[in-house]
């Protein structure tokens, strides 16, 4: 590559394209893009690849399938159903299944995708919160991924009801319940939604167009947005030698990073094949068509819509009956408090992170979680409060598993709901200040080469090394706190952003997320490369 | 095989000179502190390697790649050769065991062709890909001082030339003539489904007794789910069994489309309580045959059907929520998030059949606003 002349099989075209776009100068910027490696960056690719396999895979399944809600008499090659009454389109998910060859695997690959889809976007969140990347400027980025995941919730409920089979049937039996609580228009929203009552024959074909349309187009949008936003601002990288704010380390674009995400998608697309050749998943011939006075114990959703789930399992039968109307607390709460709370406060953090540090800077290298502890802290509170509900939307397989009282499970969940976030957040920011003091110690004395020596006086003592420039770099990235200067200056005038409730509101705040900070520094008389002997007794005690 | 061309452009890695140790980031430090140890056998080491890896490892290397890439050409080949010969055979798929076995097939094999081809390409990268990794500077984002004040004049004297900004009637009467028409396609949802009016608040009983009132009959008999049997009160006389009912005629009478809806509305559970064990609600003191009962089976909390019974404790139990309520009491709510009872069919006995003497007294299933 390194000759003046690409062969004629690349200039050709390259020509042809660049004198009608213009196109060869974006390559030239492009090719030799710099991507920095961190494995965690690998998490939204996986995310990017379920969701083109989704596409493959959902073509091939509408080929076949009939979004019908029409009765018929099945006849066909699963012979324990045949002569029994089913919807269309539990017919064809059949015939998808049993009658189409590698149907049922696509069922399966697709089904899995659409799993790995949501449990790597919401990884790849976790990710990007944790080592703050959403900061400025990549906050319209962060807004859209969040977006995508809510989009990718609707498309999942929506996707595993079409097959009309006794379990999508009763997850939609619930959405309706739901929607049916909503004050004022609940009843107006149910009967548009469902065409009229429960079941009905329009729920299916209507949320066939959401699920392979609508909603698609609309995720498939944003991910273009999210690819160009984050080629255009460079990838954050982790805070390592040779990543500043002012540069970008890694390996180019052309060859290394292609073939390295080429080969990430062979692979996500591989384990995909993998699962669904012998991880069987929604086997809905087993579960029999829709009946609506049928249910099988056990009944859950897909992972994302369990946090719903425990939240509806959990809530107290609070019910307000005045006026001639009905306030149904029981279902309204659950299903709008709890991912309400997730995602406004996903989506506002950013904003309030940087009103409360007053850190209007654009940031390129990532935090460690550990030098953030407040956020750290609200994260894994965040993830305790997700988790808990997500555990209780599964209480009647705990019990069962445990052989503990089903209410007691719920009981267990209606206090940790409250309590683990609390205690999540105290633990947290106690392990981020302990591993903060700990790099501190490091940086200060060096690392424990293991080695002990022995005085001529018997003294025992560890020799402590001298750090790796790597190593020293990822210590060193934590910017200590500067506290914040006094509300009022010398001659009691208050500083801009300290007045008002507001401004009183802010320093508390911006004090909560800086007084204990642990400065980790190098100290003046060690800037050098010099073997600390370790004496000092407070080193022995690690 | 190693003369193969399945990787003509794998480049020939270059012996490495003595000082230009590629830089590598973003890996902990072994605490050996011996960096030489990493380089050569640290299978994770980084991409471009291959700058210091000697030829004949390279070769070797080149020769792993190979084999991977021939594996996943043969696996794919197995694929399409399966599809061809065995998979149509006797007639093309169908059935369970026909589906188990193409599925093992057609799934192992992509499996493997995938997995292989991206097991191929990330040793290729790690160890014969010679790219170093390089630095580049990142930008501001933001636009400099002057191109923001040039945006900001051009935009005022577009907006001055097009004079929205000195006629104001213009302006309003543009906002007035848009703001109906966003409105608009709105309204043209109106025709998704009918007016909730009053259909919530009675279901196929209220027609089945008022058909068997004006044959002069007391009420409509209980017709078992599934079967379409009427049933006696002898049929179900032991105490403690549970089963689920409709209306007699709902899928006669009903067009063929309605049948499922008005089911979902109509199901009934049927329980038998020890007569010494019930409390009838009072008001409700004949609206049992000898503690033989009926129950909306639609779950008051999201609709779920409450078809749990347990015999000992004659709880019903809604496996959705696991809403919990007391069969001997006016199915009132024991446990779990459903506010309110199941709402009870009046029950009677006419010619030793179980009938259903009038519709369920209130709205069966969730709350909505309008219930009160």
């Amino acid at each position: 590559m390194s000759e003046a002349t690409a062969p004629k099989a690349v200039e050709g075209p390259l020509n042809f394209l660049d004198e009608r776009l213009g196109s060869t100068g974006f390559f030239n910027r492009n090719l030799k893009k710099v991507f920095p490696d961190h494995w965690s960056f690998m998490l939204g690719e996986i995310a990017l690849y379920s969701f083109i396999i989704l596409l493959l895979t959902g073509t091939f399944l509408t080929l076949w399938f009939k979004p019908s809600m029409l009765e018929v008499v099945y006849d066909g090659s699963y012979t324990k159903l045949n002569g029994v009454k089913m919807s269309e389109a539990y017919a064809s998910t059949l015939h998808i299944s049993f009658d189409v060859r590698g149907g049922l695997l696509m069922r399966q690959i697709h089904h899995w995708a659409a799993i790995l889809f949501m449990s790597s976007i919401l990884a790849h969140m976790l990710r990007v919160f944790f080592t703050g990347a959403y900061r400025k400027p990549r906050e319209l980025n962060y807004l859209i991924g969040i977006g995508m995941f809510v989009l990718g919730m609707l498309e999942g409920l929506f996707g595993y009801s079409l097959p009309d089979d006794l379990l999508s049937g009763t997850g939609l039996r619930i959405t309706q319940g739901v929607a049916e609580a909503i004050p004022i228009v609940g009843t107006y929203v149910y009967m548009f939604l469902f065409g009229g009552e429960f079941p009905g024959q329009d729920i299916v074909p209507r949320l066939f167009t959401l699920h392979v349309l609508l909603i698609p187009a609309l995720i498939l949008g944003l991910v273009t947005a999210h690819m160009m936003i984050m080629w255009h601002q460079k990838h954050t990288a982790m805070p390592v030698k040779h990543q500043t704010e002012e540069q970008v380390y890694g390996y180019p674009f052309y060859p290394v990073f292609m073939a390295k995400t080429g080969a990430y998608f062979l692979f996500t697309f591989g384990v995909l094949a993998l699962l669904a050749t012998f991880a069987q998943i929604n086997p809905i011939w087993l579960f029999g068509p829709y009946d609506p006075g049928a249910i099988s114990a056990g009944s859950q959703p897909d992972w994302y819509m369990g946090v719903l789930e425990g939240a509806l399992r959990i809530m107290p039968n609070w019910e307000i009956t005045a006026w001639g109307h009905t306030l149904s607390l029981n279902v309204l709460i659950p299903a709008l408090v709890p991912l309400g709370i997730i995602f406004t406060g996903a989506a506002v953090w950013p904003f309030v992170e940087a009103w409360v540090t007053g850190d209007k800077r654009a940031h390129h290298v990532n935090q460690r979680p550990r030098n953030a502890p407040v956020r750290t802290a609200v994260g894994i509170a965040a993830v305790t409060f997700y988790g808990l509900l997500w555990l209780a939307g599964a209480n009647d397989v705990l019990a069962d598993k445990f052989h503990v009282s089903l209410y007691a499970t719920t009981w267990f969940f209606r206090v940790t709901f409250f309590v683990g976030p609390v205690i999540a957040y105290i633990i947290t920011k106690r392990v981020c200040l302990g591993l903060q003091r700990k790099d501190a110690e490091i940086v200060a004395h060096g690392m424990e080469s293991g080695t002990v020596l022995m005085s001529p006086d018997g003294e025992f003592s560890e020799r402590h090394d001298p750090l790796r420039d790597e190593r020293r770099a990822v210590l060193l990235s934590k910017e200590n706190s500067r506290p914040e200067p006094p509300a009022t200056d010398a001659n009691g005038i208050p500083a801009p952003n300290s007045k008002g409730p507001l401004g009183h509101l802010r320093s508390r705040l911006n004090r909560a997320w800086t007084f204990d900070d642990i400065p980790v520094e190098e100290h003046e008389h060690d800037h050098g490369h010099e073997v600390e002997s370790g004496r000092e007794p407070e080193q022995l005690n690690h | 095989m190693s003369e193969n061309n399945e990787t003509p452009d794998a480049p020939e890695p270059k012996p490495v000179p003595e000082d230009s140790v590629p830089l590598r980031s973003g890996r902990t430090p072994s605490p050996a502190q011996d960096t030489t140890l990493l380089a050569q056998d640290d299978i994770s080491a980084p991409a471009g390697i291959g700058e210091e890896i000697d030829e004949r490892a390279a070769k070797r290397a080149e020769r792993i790649v190979a084999t991977f890439f021939l594996l996943a050409f043969a696996a794919s080949v197995g694929f399409l050769v399966y599809f061809i010969g065995w998979s149509g055979r006797h007639g093309g798929m169908h059935g369970v065991d026909r589906t188990r076995e193409s599925n093992l097939w057609f799934g192992g094999l992509m499996a493997l062709a995938f997995l292989a081809m991206a097991i191929g390409v990330t040793i290729w990268v790690r160890r014969l890909m010679t790219s170093k990794p390089i630095v580049q500077e990142r930008h501001a984002l933001g636009a400099d001082a002057d191109t923001r004040a040039s945006f900001t004049e051009a935009f005022l004297e577009g907006a001055d030339d097009s004079g929205i900004t000195k006629r104001p009637l213009l302006r309003r009467t543009l906002l007035l003539a848009a703001a109906p028409l966003g409105i608009a396609p709105l309204f043209l949802l109106r025709d998704l489904g009918p007016l909730p009016e009053k259909r919530l608040r009675h279901t196929y009983w209220a027609d089945a007794v008022k058909r068997a009132r004006a044959q002069g009959k007391k009420g409509v008999r209980l017709v078992v789910d599934g079967t379409g049997q009427p049933l006696k009160v002898s049929d179900f006389s032991s105490p403690g069994g549970m089963i689920t009912v409709l209306p007699e005629g709902l899928e006669e009478h009903l067009p063929e489309e309605q049948v499922l809806t008005q089911t979902a509305k109509a199901v009934t559970i049927l329980i038998n309580v020890p007569v010494d064990e019930f409390k009838p609600v009072a008001g409700r003191e004949n609206w049992h045959v000898n503690g033989i009962v009926a129950y909306s089976k639609i779950c008051t909390h999201v609709g779920c059907p409450a078809a749990l019974y347990e015999q000992t404790t004659h709880h019903i139990l809604c496996p959705c929520h696991q809403s919990t309520f007391d069969a001997t009491d006016g199915a009132k709510v024991v446990f779990g998030p459903a506010a309110r009872s199941l709402p009870q069919l009046p029950l009677s006995v006419e010619d030793g059949y179980l009938v259903a003497t009038a519709d369920f007294p209130e709205p069966i299933g969730p709350s909505f606003w309008e219930r009160g």
